[in-house]
């Protein structure tokens, strides 16, 4: 028999039950909950007279309506109001840990669980929304489910589960300089376009990887789900391990030295088989800009805006003709003319403390150029105070960045934080789609570099273009 | 969940490729906290559209969604099945579906059938051709078929997810006979949870 990947000892060790001719109940470690997507879950169990079963495994925070505004500015909106509240009454009711909107642990909840070291390796973790692929990076088992699911977790803390196929994906060499972990997710999106990762966990391995930071991993577990895969996993080695230590909700000492030998052992078998993989030279890798409505319509962005007549089939012509109309782009325009009218740096792609430095480093001493708006929105009040002890918000207000309070902000149209109709925007967010960031908005996904350097030019720039 | 044997109607083709979860039910909806009344918001920006599909007469009060290739990427918002249920959808016709989608969708209900692009692009066809054709998709039979046109074609569903369908089983409850099971993973996996730890802080 081989050995077994990352992803077959994580499955392994959470099999509760085997039912014939049924999905293995798979056990959860970690729930994660947000205002969004519980609402209904806690409704149900109300209405079937059930508990949460482990709240102790269970943590909640506010993220995707919140205003980022200062939290004594009332939340306007009253449906949103109504939402956060709601969350308040469920968690208190049901015994659940929340972290409200102005809670020094609140931020969005992709953010707070590595950085409150709650996600760890060797755990599955379960939240409903697609961007928990996110955890993977520390090489636990992390996937997106939707209502019905936290309803079921919440209720059993367990999970029917098929076993998903493996695909390793190798990043071989090391990002040159200005080349970001952003890029690099880009980059894989547009080779296995949104779909070619739909049915598998995605294990990213190779030079390129081991050479990212633990927040540079995150980036690119979290848009897994933008290739089709609910989940991307890394291996664990020293940065993992490193990355954790002191954490709050890892244990300190010698119980912390027996943690990490376990952790180290949520590695691939060196002879672990997985049913695809591909192969990308990230060393040939240069900055990516989002050209399109989906993120997989990816260019360099020493490139230019690509015609519909360049499509392999009828059916893609359609989808570049549909994605320009609705972006207002020309075919063959250099993606370096084209202006832009917003940039966001935020989300929970691009929020953490090493994002926030990368775009202070191009913006400082510089000023973000005459009609264009930019926003800062860190990702967690914990980031937030870290980059202000930096003096990095002094260096983004000096630019003319906004630096807001955390939350999703303007990477999904819930909150005060959004693009008018025919805005064009250059945000470190994942989603391009049509109205993502407001009805009507066109959005540009891009690096935190990029973002910087793109608010300064007033149009799509590298950093080294408005170098002082 | 209520049991779902046989969905039978009218089907609209709406074409395109990379159908997201944002295009079926945009974020400005997911602020409300009930679980119905989406059917208003289902592709409401492109239903700002006259010609939008779904505005022309002809396919009024259809119950099969007909999509292309990759139906549902995107967000795990579950207010996208609860909004095509709601319009009056019962199934969704595809090549092929986001994972997190199909997976919402049959804990509710939507029977979601995958068909290969030669016979999805026939089926497409035949209801543009008369959009007033009777569709039946029979989740016992494995079978789409539009039966004036002597179409047929068969599809596949997981076998526990077509059981799921056809008794109308609450997935909740189904775990829940585990119980003994859960209790004992929990007391060889147990210690101190890094939520306990934080929440002690």
């Amino acid at each position: 028999m081989g050995g077994r990947t990352l992803y077959d000892k994580l499955f392994d060790e959470h099999v509760v039950a085997t039912p014939p001719g049924e999905p293995t109940l798979l056990y959860i470690d970690l729930h994660l909950v947000h205002e969004v997507t519980s609402p209904q879950a806690f409704d149900g169990l109300r209405l079937n007279g059930r508990r949460v079963r482990r709240p102790d495994r269970t943590l909640a925070t506010a993220d995707h309506n919140v205003p980022t505004d200062p939290p004594a500015v009332p939340v306007a909106d009253p449906v949103s109001r109504r939402q956060l509240e709601v969350l308040e009454e469920n968690c208190a009711e049901f015994g659940v840990t929340l972290f409200p909107r102005g809670d020094a642990n609140q931020g969005i909840v992709h953010v707070i669980g590595p950085e409150l070291g709650v996600s760890q390796p060797g755990m599955t973790i379960v939240c409903g929304d697609s961007h928990t692929s996110t955890h993977g990076a520390l090489g636990a088992l992390a996937f997106g489910i939707g209502t019905s699911e936290v309803e079921h977790v919440l209720a059993t803390q367990t999970l029917p589960q098929q076993r998903a196929r493996t695909m390793a994906v190798t990043l071989e060499g090391r990002l040159a300089p200005g080349v970001s972990a952003k890029d690099l997710v880009l980059a894989i999106i547009e080779r296995l376009g949104t779909g070619g990762g739909a049915g598998h966990v995605i294990e990213y391995r190779g030079e390129a990887i081991r050479a990212l930071s633990m927040e540079g991993r995150m980036t690119v577990c979290n848009m897994s789900i933008e290739a089709g895969a609910r989940a991307g996993l890394i291996a664990v080695d020293e940065t993992t391990i490193e990355y954790l230590r002191g954490r709050p909700g890892v244990p300190e000492g010698p119980p912390f030295d027996e943690a990490a030998a376990r952790w180290r052992t949520y590695v691939s078998d060196d002879d672990a088989a997985f049913d695809a993989e591909v192969v990308i030279d990230a060393a040939a890798l240069s900055p990516r800009v989002t050209w399109g409505t989906n993120p997989a319509q990816v260019v360099a962005l020493d490139g230019v805006v690509p015609s519909p007549e360049d499509a392999g089939s009828d059916e893609e012509r359609d989808a570049v003709e549909r994605a320009l109309a609705y972006m207002g782009l020309t075919p063959g325009t250099p993606l370096r003319e084209v202006g832009v009218d917003v940039v966001f740096i935020g989300s929970c792609t691009n929020s953490r403390l090493e994002d926030l430095r990368a775009a202070a480093a191009v913006v400082a001493g510089r000023s973000v150029a005459a009609g264009v708006r930019a926003l800062v929105v860190p990702g967690s009040h914990r980031v937030k105070a870290a980059a202000e002890a930096e003096g990095l918000d002094r260096v983004f207000a000096a630019a003319g960045f906004e630096w807001r309070e955390p939350g999703c902000s303007m990477c999904l149209g819930m909150n005060p934080d959004q693009l008018k109709p025919g805005q064009r925007c250059a945000s470190t967010s994942n989603r391009n789609f049509e109205g993502r960031q407001g009805r009507g908005g066109r959005t540009h996904l891009v690096s935190p570099a990029v973002a910087a350097a793109t608010a300064i030019a007033g149009r799509f720039a590298a950093p080294a273009e408005v170098a002082p | 969940m209520r049991p779902v044997r046989v969905v039978e109607g009218r089907a609209v083709p709406l074409g395109r490729n990379d159908v997201d979860t944002d295009q079926i039910i945009p974020s400005e909806w997911l602020k409300r906290v009930e679980r119905t009344g989406f059917g208003r918001g289902l592709f409401s920006e492109w239903r700002d559209d006259p010609d939008f599909v779904l505005n022309r007469p002809e396919y009024a009060g259809a119950t099969i969604l007909i999509g292309a290739e990759r139906f549902g990427t995107g967000s795990s918002r579950e207010h996208a099945v609860w909004a095509l249920l709601d319009y009056g959808f019962a199934a969704v016709v595809a090549s092929s579906f986001g994972d997190i989608f199909a997976n919402n969708a049959a804990k509710q209900g939507l029977v979601i059938v995958r068909l290969e692009p030669a016979a999805l692009a026939e089926l497409v066809a035949l209801v543009t051709a008369d959009p007033a054709r009777h569709v039946t998709v029979d989740v016992e039979r494995l079978v789409v078929e539009v039966p004036d046109a002597g179409w047929h074609h068969a599809f596949a569903l997981e076998p526990m997810t077509r059981e799921r369908l056809l008794q109308g089983w609450d997935d909740i409850g189904l775990s829940l006979r585990h119980e003994a099971e859960i209790t004992a993973f929990e007391s060889r996996h147990g210690g101190e949870t890094p939520v306990a730890r934080l929440a002690a802080r």
